[in-house]
């Protein structure tokens, strides 16, 4: 019973395969993090059907108004578009941070050798993943229903633009998912989301939104996100596309802080 | 307190400590046992100095604000041995092993693994731990789930071997989310073992199954442990430790109460339990040789004694009409509850 690890001759010496890899680790774990909320309809669907019904049915009420200079159906490709990665994001982070960390999850993740930063780049990469497929509903959606056309280049500029908020929104959701347990978090988020969403114009173009909106949205990251989609395709600016970025990357840095302050706060939560 | 763990007294015939190595089937301890385990316990210190610490909290305080989770303790984890951390809840198992980890940093002291600090990436791949957790994500499958955790150690085992041995083949493709109580609590061993770990941390592992799935559990832990690896086991549950480890250290309230083999935490407690059903009153009961300890069980007296022959030599005299007399060993569960009985005394009247 208390023989000596000699008599695990099975067990190659550890410097045998070299195998471990951070490239290839974020790869896997990227993918199985696709996979585990692609296989989760509350989430897949709430990202990627929401902003295509929405799209629709906002599309088919306003498509043929005008705002910042171009066709609200083509406006909309990049609002709701900017709604479906930002959620995209917000979700995975805000939801898997909770739940993984209510159920312990992240404690196993923590002792494991992973590397730290695998556990954030592969939802980094699921919400950018998904962040590609809801942009590519929603133009499609546009295209096909609304008539709506893009230049290739534009429409890239577009997608880069999008994914960049990505970063950001991440960000809020890791606030978020350290904050709240695991049955609180997605009604936080939905708190959050839906009415920065509306009041940013995501929903509707900001500028049929009433004044008193208008002013509010100025201080959500939300607008001016938007705001650099829209500029992506060539809407007409409502401020200099610098001032957005200054904005978003200060939230960045703010939702950031905040989300490492709350992770050091959970630390001497669980004892006993 | 009455649980199940209660229920293999009396079945306690197993043959007396003779060696550590064969010492780990719990055996009620037979006076020469227990000498022979005192004498053991006290010759340990020179034969464990040549085995290798892998983990350890020297001098370690845990404080969570007002709270002190662990006081001063000192703990090594030697290469090879089966080590069971016992206590109730609360006593502080948990924060010792999650020091360990590295899930938290002491407020006082040190915590090394492996020589290292436990965040280091070297330790770590030579750890495998089943934590108490709720679940792991329910859309990914077994092999997912497996794979997902290989990819982080330099020599893991092969993802099948790992689910043949933990008995998962037949769900292997099933999401988390649909695996019975049983099976998610085998993943949760497998995805300790995937790593191929020279150390394993199981905190309380047991908790919540039932008595066959508990069986079976400490079964496959055997089977892990014949490859000469070792294990840090925190239970409550007594017969646990018991049936697994090689040395036990209680703990309460935070502090190391008593450090040894079970055997001699047995031996260091009073040798025996005199149940009988007798006319004397508890003065005279109390004053009959080695008895240490009474209690009154419905009509019968119960007398925990040091020396068993003469109590009930004694008893025997003073009492003809005494009837179903019961002589039994003492458990685990009665070591515990006088070491934890003392401390609490003794802590009032300070």
């Amino acid at each position: 019973m208390m023989t000596s690890t000699a008599t695990r001759a099975t067990r190659p010496p550890a410097t045998a395969k070299p195998r471990r890899n951070l490239a290839r680790i974020i790869a896997i774990e990227t993918k199985f993090e696709f996979l585990k909320l692609f296989r989760l309809p509350i989430y897949s669907v709430a990202v990627l059907a929401f902003p295509l019904m929405f799209y629709l049915v906002f599309g088919s009420l306003y498509g043929g108004f005008e705002a910042q200079g171009m066709s609200t159906a083509k406006y909309m490709v990049a609002t709701f578009g900017a709604a479906g990665v930002l959620s995209a994001a917000m979700f995975a982070f805000g939801v898997g941070v909770a739940s993984e960390r209510g159920q312990g999850w992240m404690r196993l993740k923590r002792v494991s050798p992973m590397p730290p930063l695998a556990y954030f780049a592969s939802k980094i990469g699921m919400s950018l993943l998904f962040g590609v497929l809801v942009v590519v509903i929603v133009t499609l959606a546009g295209v096909i229903t609304q008539g709506v056309r893009f230049e290739f280049l534009e429409w890239l500029r577009l997608l880069g633009t999008l994914l960049l908020g990505v970063f950001p929104f991440a960000a809020l959701g890791l606030l978020i998912g350290f904050l709240f347990g695991p049955n609180s978090a997605p009604m936080v988020l939905n708190l959050v989301y839906m009415p920065m969403a509306f009041a940013s114009g995501l929903w509707m173009p900001i500028t049929i939104l009433p004044q008193s909106i208008q002013n509010i949205a100025q201080y959500l990251p939300t607008y001016h996100y938007a705001q650099l989609a829209l500029g992506a395709i060539g809407a007409q600016p409502l401020a200099s596309p610098a001032t957005h970025y200054l904005v978003l990357a200060g939230f960045t840095v703010v939702f950031l802080s905040l989300a490492v302050w709350a992770y050091w706060r959970d630390e001497g939560k669980t004892y006993g | 307190m009455t649980n199940h763990v209660l229920e293999r007294r009396g079945s306690d015939a197993a043959p007396p400590p003779t060696t550590k190595d064969a010492s780990r089937p719990s055996a009620a301890p037979t006076a020469q046992a227990a000498t022979q385990a005192a004498t053991q316990a006290a010759a340990q210190p020179t034969t464990q100095a040549a085995t290798p610490v892998v983990a350890e909290l020297s001098g370690v305080t845990k404080r969570f604000g007002d709270v002190t989770a662990l006081d001063d303790v000192d703990l090594q984890v030697r290469s090879g041995e089966v080590l069971a951390i016992l206590g109730p809840n609360g006593s502080g198992k948990t924060t010792a092993v999650s020091l360990l980890l590295g899930l938290m940093r002491p407020t006082t002291g040190t915590a090394t693994l492996f020589g290292s600090h436990p965040t280091d990436m070297a330790a770590k791949v030579r750890v495998g731990a089943v934590l108490q957790i709720s679940g792991v994500p329910a859309t990914l499958t077994v092999r997912e789930h497996l794979a997902s955790f290989s990819v982080y150690y330099p020599n893991p085992l092969p993802v099948d071997e790992v689910i043949a041995m933990t008995s998962l083949t037949e769900v292997a493709n099933r999401q988390y989310g649909k695996l019975s109580g049983g099976q998610k609590q085998r993943l949760h061993f497998a995805i300790a073992m995937i790593g191929n770990p020279d150390l394993l941390f199981l905190d309380e592992p047991t908790t919540g199954l039932d008595v066959e799935s508990r069986r079976s559990f400490w079964l496959q832990v055997r089977q892990f442990l014949a490859g000469g690896r070792t294990v840090v086991l925190t239970t409550h549950y007594l017969e646990e430790a018991d049936a697994l480890a090689d040395r036990i250290v209680l703990l309460d309230h935070g502090r190391v109460l008593a450090e040894g083999t079970p055997a001699s935490i047995k031996a260091r407690t009073a040798g025996r339990r005199i149940r009988a059903v007798t006319r004397l009153d508890d003065a005279t009961l109390k004053a009959l040789p080695g008895v240490v300890r009474l209690e009154r069980i419905g009509a019968a007296a119960e007398l925990l004694s040091t020396a068993a022959e003469d109590t009930v030599r004694s008893l025997l005299i003073r009492d003809e009409n005494l009837s179903d007399l019961e002589v039994t060993g003492v458990g685990l569960e009665d070591a515990f509850l006088s070491y934890t009985r003392n401390n609490h005394t003794n802590g009032a009247s300070a």
